[in-house]
């Protein structure tokens, strides 16, 4: 299923049986000011399958993950040059809509961040940005995406109380219903559990488990263990630049590299 | 020094427990206490004051030693008998509303452009910002000045309710800008990255998640605002002049501050001046809860 470029970067190109590739990275560099984040990065992301991002601190896997949905728009002083294809769409082409492009690829941030509304309100927010405005339908929504992201029962009696109200490990479910809420086709998550306690952080990793089967993800990660027990893909970064790629199995088990083999074996990190 | 991990050290490391409340600490706890009392005391004492001068005034006794309310003091006009204070607390009303309607939305139009939408770090947005807190503090009668020059007599607005109103809007404008500013500056990032990442735009992610947890700071702009600008007497003696009547928005008029200073000018009627201070003092906090009231409608709708 894996096969390696001759060169030192592993690039993954994703078999028959898979259902496509989702994002399509090509010869990224990304620079903030005159800092060089991103070095040359080329790498495939399949579709429907989850692709863990891993290294130390400060190697680029967040930024790459921003310059998805076009995050890194935000920061002052961030440049980005290459290509970053969306289902072959160029989503750095001047014509795309930023808008609609983070409606498709959602994202999850690493300290759970409930906007300060109702648990109602925060799931209709996006639904509502795009149009949603029969109460019946938003309605609907509110509940299937809570359910789906296995909040329902925990809340439904009280969808009018603050999300500021909620547990931590709530809280970033409930922003996952809101991810859903907005029918993405991809969901970003950057570092989605470093702030939760082990039983919330469990319940995340079964709902990413159970995304797959919808949504392609891409998950950003410091715990080597959720990378193996959640991904079916690994990336591993260092210094800004893609050391290796490949199944999750086979690059914990033999890293082609001797980096990502001094990384998790813990070498350094 | 040995090499092999822990020294005695030279000098006595040792830290010693000291009891909790050592007394350093309670003797800063006893300054804060005062600090405390004394800034509460003053206010009681300042609102004790006026009562006590201020609510007989509002009574007369007849021959017979009965009390009566005086109503005359709320007369729809003013004469030198009655000292009818209708039309001045009127034309504080009026004042406060047009003043604010050239303050807020530019105030708080501009705190967004500066937080929001300006470059951040950029020459225009620190120019702006020194601006206005220069003009923060520039004492209110040179604001006199300048309203006199620029819209009584350049504009040809004469003294008038609306020259008053655009030079304590002026006046304002400073105060509300920055602190729109800084409480929007003060939303947390995430919460903005929260609604870009679902697809919201810049406008809706301002009017929608971020303004509303900045309200409460541009609230207490707009308190203190209102509190200026029913206060203020400098500014609006040379604009607003001191008309007696229910003004319009093109006649002078004067507001309750401004009578107030007037009786006591003349000399002829102090024990009326602590009345008028009274039905200031319940005019400002009617209007501050009145506009926290608004500010919250305005907040709810998701």
């Amino acid at each position: 299923m894996t096969n390696f470029a001759q060169n030192s970067r592993a690039v993954y190109t994703p078999g028959q049986d898979d259902a496509g590739t989702c994002f399509n990275i090509q010869d990224v560099n990304l620079y903030y000011g005159s800092f060089h984040a991103l070095k040359d990065i080329h790498m495939d992301i399949p579709a429907r399958q989850v692709t863990a991002l891993i290294g130390p601190s400060g190697c680029g896997k967040s930024t790459l993950l921003k310059s998805l949905n076009r995050m890194n728009d935000l920061i002052p002083g961030c440049r980005i040059t290459g290509k970053v294809e969306l289902f072959g769409e160029d989503i750095y082409a001047p014509q795309t809509e930023v808008n609609l492009l983070r409606k498709r690829v959602g994202m999850v941030f690493q300290k759970p961040n409930p906007f300060p509304m109702s648990i109602y309100d925060n799931i209709a927010y996006g639904p509502r940005t795009h149009g949603v405005r029969s109460k019946v339908k938003l309605d609907a929504i509110v509940e299937h995406s809570l359910r789906k992201a296995a909040l329902w029962d925990e809340v439904k009696d009280n969808l009018k109380k603050s999300a500021m109200a909620i547990s931590g490990g709530q809280q970033q479910r409930l922003c996952i219903a809101r991810c859903f809420a907005v029918q993405p086709d991809v969901i970003l998550m950057d570092e989605p559990t470093s702030a939760l306690d082990p039983i919330s952080t469990s319940k995340i990793e079964d709902l990413v488990l159970e995304m797959k089967n919808e949504y392609t993800i891409v998950i950003v990660t410091h715990n080597m263990q959720q990378a193996a027990r959640i991904s079916d893909l690994t990336s591993f970064f260092l210094l800004g630049e893609m050391i290796e790629m490949g199944n999750t199995d086979s690059l914990f088990s033999n890293p082609t590299d001797k980096r990502t083999e001094n990384y998790i074996t813990g070498r350094f990190g | 020094m040995s090499e092999t991990g822990a020294t005695t050290p030279a000098v006595d490391i040792t830290v010693p427990t000291r009891p909790s409340m050592h007394l350093g600490s309670r003797f800063l706890k006893a300054l804060c206490w005062a600090a405390g009392f004394v800034t509460i005391g003053v206010l009681l004492l300042i609102i004790a004051y006026i009562l006590v001068n201020g609510l007989p005034e509002f009574f007369s006794r007849d021959e017979q030693g009965t009390l009566h309310f005086k109503a005359s003091l709320f007369a729809l006009k003013y004469n030198s008998r009655n000292l009818s204070m209708l039309p001045a607390i009127l034309n504080t009303l009026t004042m406060t509303a047009l003043s604010l309607l050239i303050s807020v939305p530019l105030g708080v139009g501009g705190g967004i452009y500066l937080a929001e939408y300006a470059k951040p770090g950029s020459k225009l947005v620190k120019i702006i910002r020194v601006t206005a807190e220069t003009l923060a503090g520039i004492p209110s009668i040179i604001y006199a000045l300048f309203g006199m020059l620029v819209f009584v007599v350049t504009l040809k607005m004469g003294i008038s309710m609306l020259s008053g109103a655009l030079t304590l809007g002026t006046m304002t404008l400073p105060l509300i800008l920055r602190q729109t500013e800084e409480s929007l500056l003060s939303v947390p990032m995430s919460y903005r990255e929260g609604s870009y990442g679902l697809g919201a735009g810049k406008l809706r992610t301002t009017v929608r998640i971020v303004l509303p947890v900045a309200m409460p700071g541009i609230l207490a702009a707009v308190l203190l605002s209102i509190g200026r600008i029913s206060g203020e007497t400098a500014a609006l003696i040379f604009t607003s002049g001191t008309g007696t009547g229910i003004a319009g928005i093109n006649d002078s008029g004067r507001t309750l501050a401004v009578h107030l200073f007037k009786l006591q000018e003349e000399g002829r009627a102090v024990g009326a001046s602590f009345a008028v201070a009274v039905v200031l003092l319940i005019i400002v906090v009617l209007m501050n809860a009145l506009s926290s009231f608004i500010a919250k409608r305005l907040t709810k709708k998701g």
